[in-house]
């Protein structure tokens, strides 16, 4: 379980990017978050723009429309 | 770091809201990204109801009451249609669940994306520095613009 969870579910371009960016920065290094979104290209954007910022990606699963990313703040 | 300069050249809200798409997603993903508002585009950060603070000529008073003012008043460059085109598309937008154009302009200002309006555009088109909104960082000649855009990555004229 996350220490934290986001939902963009409906969410369109730019809305998971810019949320996921916005949550991430007010957490505290070392603790959890669960994203969840429907919007299908931020699936793959989503998780590699937080990689590139040195952000570890625990994981991405699919639940039927909902995509989920796990990260951990750096 | 990867950084983008854009020149906001256009005041139509397609354009301004292009420009905050990739203001917002650049800034999310991290870069530097600076907006240099010119021309037609110091309309987009015209605050709705800060007025002036000095007293205008009649050609800037003109000038003021023919342009758009601020960001919710902006026609689209096509398919205006006297406003019932521009409404329709932002019904259509706000049920896809994009983003106002308001709405970006401060996630843009929260994830750093740095404001700054012509001098010149400023001067040409009477608006005084008191009438724009307060995400506006900076008044600026272009110079300041080509010192940020020399070292970005990506600059586009919008």
């Amino acid at each position: 379980m996350a220490d934290e969870v986001l939902d963009v579910t409906g969410l369109t371009c730019p809305g998971p990017l810019v949320e996921s960016k916005k949550k991430i920065k007010r957490m505290e290094a070392g603790t959890t978050l669960e994203i969840r979104g429907t919007h299908a290209p931020s699936k793959k954007e989503v998780p590699e723009m937080l990689a590139d910022q040195g952000h570890e990606i625990l994981s991405v699963t699919q639940e039927g429309d909902v995509w989920v990313v796990t990260v951990r703040k750096a | 770091m990867t950084k983008m300069a854009l020149i906001v050249f256009s005041g139509e809200l397609d354009k301004a809201l292009a420009t905050f798409v990739l203001a917002t997603g650049a800034a999310a993903s991290g870069w530097d990204v600076t907006l240099f508002f010119t021309f037609w585009g110091i309309n987009i950060v015209r605050s709705e109801n800060k007025c002036a603070l000095e007293k205008k000529d009649v050609m800037s008073k003109m000038f003021g009451a023919m342009m758009p003012k601020g960001c919710e008043s902006l026609p689209l460059s096509n398919m205006h249609m006297m406003g019932l085109g521009t409404s329709m598309m932002k019904k259509r937008m706000k049920g896809k669940r994009v983003k106002s154009l308001k709405e970006m302009i401060a996630d843009a200002k929260e994830l750093g994306v740095k404001f700054l309006v012509c001098d010149m555009s400023m001067d040409v088109m009477g608006l005084q520095k008191e009438e724009f909104i307060d995400e506006v960082d900076e008044i600026v000649g272009v110079g300041t613009y080509l010192k940020e855009a020399k070292d970005a990555q990506v600059t586009l004229f919008i």
